[in-house]
């Protein structure tokens, strides 16, 4: 198995570092590496396992849990619109039909440019305002196909 | 110099999804350019998100507001006088007057939308910690006993008496005790957390140094989904601001109580909203639900003593606290007393928080407030209580909102959540969504759930496409029913719900259809 690269591993281990007072601090370390670093790396794995003295299992069981944590690099921008109930009923499918349509690619996936990803995500808590997208950071409500490309393209320029 | 003009325009993510933050910006802007000196306040949402962006200025009359407000409507609502409170066709009036907001009995959401969430200033001006102050002049039983009396249930969907979880934490002998807040609110239809978070976070810090005094506990624990950036952020402010008011630490408000309080961040996980995954997460592991026996109250976070509450039970108490139990426990009816937090939600025309005693209807909440669905078609079917909760038929809708009406009537209550669908709604479709909901979130450790939502959506499947319907109807309420009495926690065995309740009230739905299940919608709305 190749070793991972010495810098990675040294700002993995300044992370653990950083996180070594609080309880159970795997899911906070690996927010920190999936914002520093953009995906969490299979090769941090074993940094993290012998920094936090658990096993390999046990990180990579943690990882691949939960949603958030990715294998790989997102797209530039990540387009995530809400498919759950209050939404679906203002027409979050049609939604996500036409951003499979206009983008090319399914949920889960990134154009082949790397400038988009588009996912599913189940509520954004914006359920009186549907149907809800999340674009990078900012949720945005009642959206429209037209409101949705407008929002697109401003992140894609940006 | 004139005074300043004070002018709220909501920070509430609600708001910022539909432009509050441009709104602020032009509104300072416009003002500057009309010569007029304006203080911008960042307020929580009222919770009237219809109205949103809801811009309220301060006049002699009162707040006077604007909504909803496009921000290039800004120039000229400020050239019309917004700064005075003139008369405009986006003027609703003076906003405490509204009928949503009059009719309420807000005591969690007392001061959301009226003050600065992170103002410690407003906080106290408003009543704030009124509660934690009597707590501290009680004895921790005479804590318990208050909140035991008012009759509070755990408002995250079970209901469950919060009183006696106090007093199992508390009567358990342990060096160190947690608090733990589940703010990983995933149900669809629901946001009266998140509108809490940011709208008035230290209610949520007072309930908790409650809970805390109560049961001995020294260090809690914020659980918020990252879904919700924007209450993260505000949360982590306000104990930054809590820590410097010596409203948290090591002897808070000089009473020598010592606690502490932290926000951690689930990661995309709905079932981290079951109590003991929640804890799992905490603990830094795969969110896996966990049998019970034992109980958190007794072995829970790191095998400690541990209440969990969802953010509206913590949030309710320090209200109970200040005003006594008996005030509390006067509203509402049967074994539902106090205040619910209703959220009306999905195809509603007006959606949004909705804070009363339980006992009004259903029908009440979505067609006197909500004034009926969005798109102006007619109701029917309404889930109550999140992707785990019943479907409703239009005529169901006279069943008053209180825990035990709605068991009865094989529905469920839960976190308050409504979600309002009009006639193009497919039932199967949604059925079909539930189970493959539960697929996509269940952790897998127990197998009526894990197995059982993928046999789900392939039975309903081959329901709607004909194939042998009685028969794979059949299969389908044995599947339900091993479900429900085979999971080990409320995601496998609360998904046959809406599924059950979609056959039992939508029958025709389910029969072999020429259209295909989807666009229906789209459809009616080009029709």
């Amino acid at each position: 198995m190749a070793s991972p690269d010495p810098s990675v591993t040294d700002r993995v281990r300044a992370l653990v570092a950083a996180h070594r007072g609080d309880r159970g601090a795997l899911l906070p370390i690996l927010h920190r590496i999936q914002a520093e670093f953009g995906y969490v790396d299979s090769d941090v794995v074993p940094v993290l396992a012998t920094e936090l003295n658990i096993s390999r299992a046990d990180v990579h069981g943690v990882v691949t849990f939960y949603t958030d944590f990715r294998a790989e690099p997102a797209g530039r921008t990540v387009v995530k619109l809400c498919r759950a109930e209050a939404c679906q009923s203002v027409g979050a499918e049609q939604l996500v039909a036409y951003a499979e349509r206009t983008l090319g690619v399914k949920v889960g996936q990134t154009t082949p440019d790397g400038s988009v990803t588009l996912e599913q995500v189940f509520c954004l808590g914006n359920c009186a305002l549907g149907p809800a997208g999340q674009i990078d950071e900012r949720v945005h409500g009642r959206l429209t196909p037209a409101r949705l490309d407008a929002l697109v393209t401003k992140a894609v320029d940006a | 110099m004139t005074t300043p003009v004070t002018v709220y325009v909501p920070r509430d993510s609600a708001a910022l999804s539909v432009g509050a933050d441009l709104v602020a910006a032009e509104i300072e802007r416009a003002a500057a350019e009309a010569g007029r000196s304006v203080r911008v306040v960042r307020n929580g949402s009222h919770g009237m998100l219809w109205l949103e962006p809801l811009v309220e200025v301060v006049t002699e009359r009162g707040r006077i507001g604007y909504g909803p407000v496009a921000p290039e409507e800004v120039g000229d609502l400020v050239a019309a006088g917004l700064l005075d409170g003139a008369d405009h066709e986006l003027c609703q009036g003076v906003v405490a007057e509204l009928p949503w907001l009059r009719d309420q009995t807000r005591l969690c959401f007392a001061r959301v939308g009226i003050t600065d969430p992170l103002s410690a200033e407003d906080y106290v001006a408003h009543g704030g910690l009124t509660g934690l102050r009597r707590a501290l002049e009680l004895t921790p039983a005479e804590v318990v006993a208050q909140v035991t009396e008012s009759g509070l249930r755990g408002r995250g969907g079970a209901g469950f008496p919060a009183g006696i979880k106090w007093k199992t934490v508390l009567d358990t002998p342990g060096e160190l005790k947690f608090v733990c807040c589940n703010a990983d609110e995933g149900d669809s239809g629901t946001f009266a957390d998140r509108m809490l978070m940011e709208g008035d976070p230290f209610t949520l810090i007072e309930g908790m140094t409650i809970a805390a005094y109560a049961v001995g506990a020294t260090e809690g624990y914020v659980y918020i989904r990252s879904e919700y950036p924007d209450a993260v952020r505000t949360m982590r402010q306000a104990i930054a601001v809590a820590r410097e008011q010596g409203w948290l630490g090591g002897d808070i408000l000089g009473s020598g109580l010592r606690f502490d309080l932290f926000v951690r961040v689930g990661a995309g996980a709905y079932i981290c909203g079951e109590e003991t995954a929640m804890l799992e997460s905490l603990e830094g592991k795969r969110g896996m639900v966990r049998a019970k026996p034992p109980i958190p109250a007794i072995t829970g976070l790191f095998n400690k003593p541990t209440v969990v509450n969802n953010v509206l039970t913590l949030a309710s108490v320090p209200t109970i606290l200040a005003d006594g139990a008996a005030a509390y426990q006067a509203l509402g009816m049967e074994r539902s007393r106090g205040t619910q937090v209703f959220q009306l939600a999905g195809n509603v025309a007006r959606g949004g928080i909705f804070e009363t005693a339980f006992g009004m209807t259903l029908g009440e909440l979505i067609h006197t407030y909500g004034g009926g669905t969005r798109t102006g078609r007619p109701v029917r079917a309404v889930q109550v209580g999140g992707p785990l909760g019943a479907y409703l038929p239009a005529n169901g809708l006279d069943l008053p909102m209180e825990y035990e009406a709605f068991a009865s009537a094989g529905a469920m209550l839960g976190h308050g959540g409504i979600v309002v669908f009009d006639d193009t709604v497919d039932m199967a479709a949604m059925a079909r969504f539930a189970m493959e909901f539960c697929a996509e979130e269940s952790c897998g450790k127990c197998t009526p759930c894990r197995v059982g939502a993928v046999r789900g959506v392939e039975v309903i499947d081959k329901i709607t496409a004909g194939q042998d319907p009685d028969g794979n109807l059949a299969l389908l309420g044995d599947l339900c029913e091993l479900m429900t009495e085979g999971s080990l926690c409320a995601m496998g065995g609360l998904t046959p719900m809406p599924v059950r309740s979609a056959l039992l009230h939508f029958p025709d739905d389910f029969t072999a259809r020429g259209k295909p299940s989807t666009g229906r919608y789209e459809e009616a709305k080009t029709s």
